[in-house]
């Protein structure tokens, strides 16, 4: 495979105009042209100029990461497009919710993992744990993997937030 | 309805203001239960008449036309649900051919929206990916806005369709005019003009070239008729060849010993082997579309790839570039005739000589030729004499169907002038060509408009038979009747063994007998030596015409790149094809 054929994995933040129906065109876009969201996140983040912010994982080669952008930058609502990815460093976080049931050992066993991760109990039974956790995807993938055998039952994860490092707004 | 109220007016008053103020003069459309308020204001004034079709598809297609035969925006205004989805293959085939439009679909009231009530469909769901933009309208006070946004979308940057959804109440609703706004748009900032740095080295490679090639498209047209000038004085100034897209045809003169003809799957063996061998592509205002390029990984191996467009998508989406443009056609082309012309450096005429030399023998091939013998008509000859008789009318538009017709219409009739061949080239849309001829000849009621057309595709929107009949539109109906879908049949005899499912058109009308129905004059000539004389009648009756034109039902066209196959690998014939299989990869292709 040659350097163009390589598929990466990117972050892409775009800064919308929150009208209705500015999501779905989003989505419609990746799915319509076959393109990869691996995690995607929207609130609005300016109220007063109602604009919203979209976060979104994907993966393709740099031809395809290149038509992702472009295509996002023709919607209409668009105002911004950046790769956090390609643009300088950023940092990414991800939210967590994590339900894990059991007894004994195990759920001993649970609790002493979630302090090493700095995952916080948020709810508790006799018989089950809910833990939040905070990190970059691999952090959560690494918890949620130790937790498995331990009786998770229930994931809910937020998709990445992410932002540039430094002085720069988007 | 109420008229002004303290200065207010109703939604359908708002809408047809604004349209009055975006220059609307004509409208295509079908009324309904959902737009019955606009009709009814539309009804009350008299600076923009409304053209009744048959069904909303050719509403669609008739704007269309007009919208690539004026360079304005086209407008159709249908009703909800089955209006809105019929206009779905319009939007699509104008998203695709970037033609400006914009369409009004009624909706059912606001708080009926999401109830599944009568005549409801999710319009601005369903056209969303098939529009440049869409807009439903909530609140009466927007409409105004609404509708200038609509405009200025569907006409800048890169044209496209625009729908505006408007349900009932808010037609009906009291609100307050606003004129359009000089004010750029808080998000839609199409880029204009290209970076000088980009175009000053754009030239420079174009000087320092020793195989060059201009491939152009659609965009010169879109950019308008100056881009179209422009262009002819670089490739003139240049002295270097130059091919157009399908959708370019009328870009550059077809006359000019320049222009190699058209590109692509049945475009000129001269061009494609040029396109080919070339060291510098210069392309124009298009897209390096699939029928274009061929098999991508060996299209144009050893060429620097300069992209003039104003669509940053268009770059790099099929074909990697060496030095992209973005920019609008007219305002780069001024800028690298300015820098050509200031530069110290001229063109190898040494090089450029002998590129040409090698074109010339492409050229001797004589691609196109075919032999009218005997008394069978060749498609391809109807097509020549038909050009013949009209080439000197400085009036005459082209419109055309979809299939073999529609390429050879490409092929053998020439083009000097941009704006004067409306085909459906993206989505490649059967019954596309009566609709569009209609709107073609609203938007010039004295001009020829002929529309060539194969018999299935005509069958398709046949009911725009009567909306020509009622506004007395002299269409012209070329039919090249073979009595098969023409292309359909040529692939299967390219993939499928000969096997001809389906292809052949049984129980095909009289088209005589069917013109004549509708109130138009038919004609029919089956004999080579009887058909200068029906073309000349044709182009002489005022009136519609249908003229069923029978032909040799075998012809298949020629030359053509066949599925996944390089561009210097073309059939130039039937006996072309045993000897070079198609491949199983080629096979999946369309």
């Amino acid at each position: 495979m040659s350097t163009e054929e390589i598929e990466n994995k990117h972050t892409i933040s775009v800064l919308v105009d929150n009208e209705p129906g500015v999501l779905a065109r989003v989505i419609g876009l990746f799915s319509g042209r076959g393109y990869n969201i691996e995690s995607l996140t929207v609130a609005e983040v300016r109220a007063r100029r109602q604009q919203s912010r979209i976060t979104i994982v994907t993966n393709g080669t740099p031809m395809i990461i290149e038509q992702i952008k472009a295509q996002l930058c023709r919607l209409v609502p668009v105002h911004k497009v950046v790769d956090l990815t390609i643009d300088g460093p950023s940092v990414e976080r991800e939210l967590a919710l994590i339900k894990v049931v059991g007894s004994g050992e195990k759920r001993v066993e649970s609790l002493r993992i979630a302090d090493i991760f700095r995952a916080r109990v948020l709810d508790s039974t006799n018989e089950s744990f809910i833990f939040e956790i905070v990190g970059d995807t691999e952090k959560l993938n690494a918890f949620i993997e130790l937790m498995r055998p331990l009786g998770l039952v229930d994931v809910s994860r937020t998709g990445v937030v992410a932002i540039a490092r430094g002085i720069e707004a988007l | 309805m109420e008229k002004e109220q303290n200065g207010k007016l109703t939604g359908s008053e708002i809408l047809v203001m604004a349209l009055t103020d975006q220059e609307v003069t004509k409208i295509f459309g079908y009324p309904g239960g959902a737009v019955l308020p606009l009709y009814d204001a539309l009804l009350q004034q008299n600076s923009i008449s409304h053209i009744l079709v048959r069904q909303e598809g050719g509403a669609l297609h008739a704007a269309e036309g007009y919208a690539r035969s004026t360079g304005k925006v086209g407008v159709a205004l249908v009703t909800s649900g089955p209006g809105a989805t019929n206009a779905v293959t319009g939007l699509t085939d104008a998203m695709m051919d970037s033609i400006p439009l914009v369409c009004i679909t009624g909706q059912v009231p606001t708080h009926l929206i999401g109830n599944d009530a009568f005549q409801e469909c999710d319009t601005t769901g369903i056209t969303r990916p098939c529009t440049k933009h869409n807009y439903l309208v909530k609140n009466v006070d927007d409409l105004a806005r609404i509708v200038h946004e609509a405009f200025h979308v569907a006409r800048s940057g890169r044209p496209g369709p625009v729908v505006i959804d408007l349900p009932k109440d808010v037609a009906m609703a009291i609100g307050s005019y606003s004129p359009p706004e000089k004010n750029e748009h808080k998000t839609y900032i199409p880029q204009m003009k290209g970076d000088a740095s980009d175009i000053k080295q754009a030239v420079k490679l174009l000087i320092g070239a020793k195989k060059p090639i201009f491939y152009c498209g659609g965009g010169v047209i879109n950019s308008g008729p100056k881009a179209s000038k422009l262009l002819a004085e670089l490739v003139r100034i240049s002295g270097y060849p130059c091919t157009l897209t399908l959708m370019g045809l009328g870009a550059y003169p077809a006359s000019d010993p320049q222009f190699l003809g058209m590109l692509g799957m049945h475009g000129t063996y001269e061009a494609n082997m040029a396109m080919h061998d070339c060291d510098v592509m210069v392309c124009v205002g298009a897209r390096f579309d699939d029928r274009i390029t061929g098999l991508i990984s060996e299209f144009s191996p050893n060429s620097k790839k300069i992209h003039i467009d104003i669509d940053p998508s268009s770059i790099n989406k099929n074909v990697a570039v060496d030095l992209p443009i973005i920019g609008d056609v007219a305002n780069v082309l001024e800028e690298m005739l300015k820098n050509w012309k200031s530069s110290n450096t001229k063109p190898n005429q040494k090089a450029l000589k002998t590129w040409w030399k090698q074109i010339d023998e492409w050229r001797a091939q004589d691609c196109l030729k075919f032999s009218q013998r005997g008394e069978v008509i060749k498609p391809q000859f109807a097509i020549q004499r038909l050009y013949e008789a009209t080439k000197n009318n400085d009036d005459v538009y082209i419109t055309t169907e979809v299939g073999q017709h529609q390429m050879w219409a490409a092929q053998f009739y020439g083009f000097e002038k941009p704006n004067r061949w409306m085909t459906s080239g993206g989505l490649g849309t059967m019954g596309y060509g009566l609709p569009a001829a209609l709107g073609t000849q609203v938007a010039h009621p004295k001009a020829l408009v002929i529309d060539i057309a194969g018999e299935a595709s005509i069958l398709m929107n046949i009911q725009e038979m009567s909306t020509i009949a009622q506004y007395q539109l002299p269409v012209k109906i070329f039919i090249l009747n073979n009595e098969y879908m023409g292309m359909v049949r040529q692939w299967q005899e390219l993939l499928h063994g000969g096997r001809y499912a389906e292809s052949y058109m049984e129980s095909l009308p009289d088209f005589k007998k069917l013109a004549e129905s509708f109130g138009a004059v038919g004609m029919r000539v089956d004999k080579a030596s009887d058909l200068d004389a029906m073309i000349e009648e044709m182009i002489k009756v005022n009136k519609a015409v249908i003229a069923d034109v029978h032909v040799e039902k075998m012809e298949s066209c020629y030359p053509m790149i066949p599925s996944g196959a390089a561009h210097n690998h073309m059939l130039l014939g039937p006996e072309d094809n045993s000897q070079r299989p198609i491949s199983e990869d080629g096979m999946v292709l369309v």
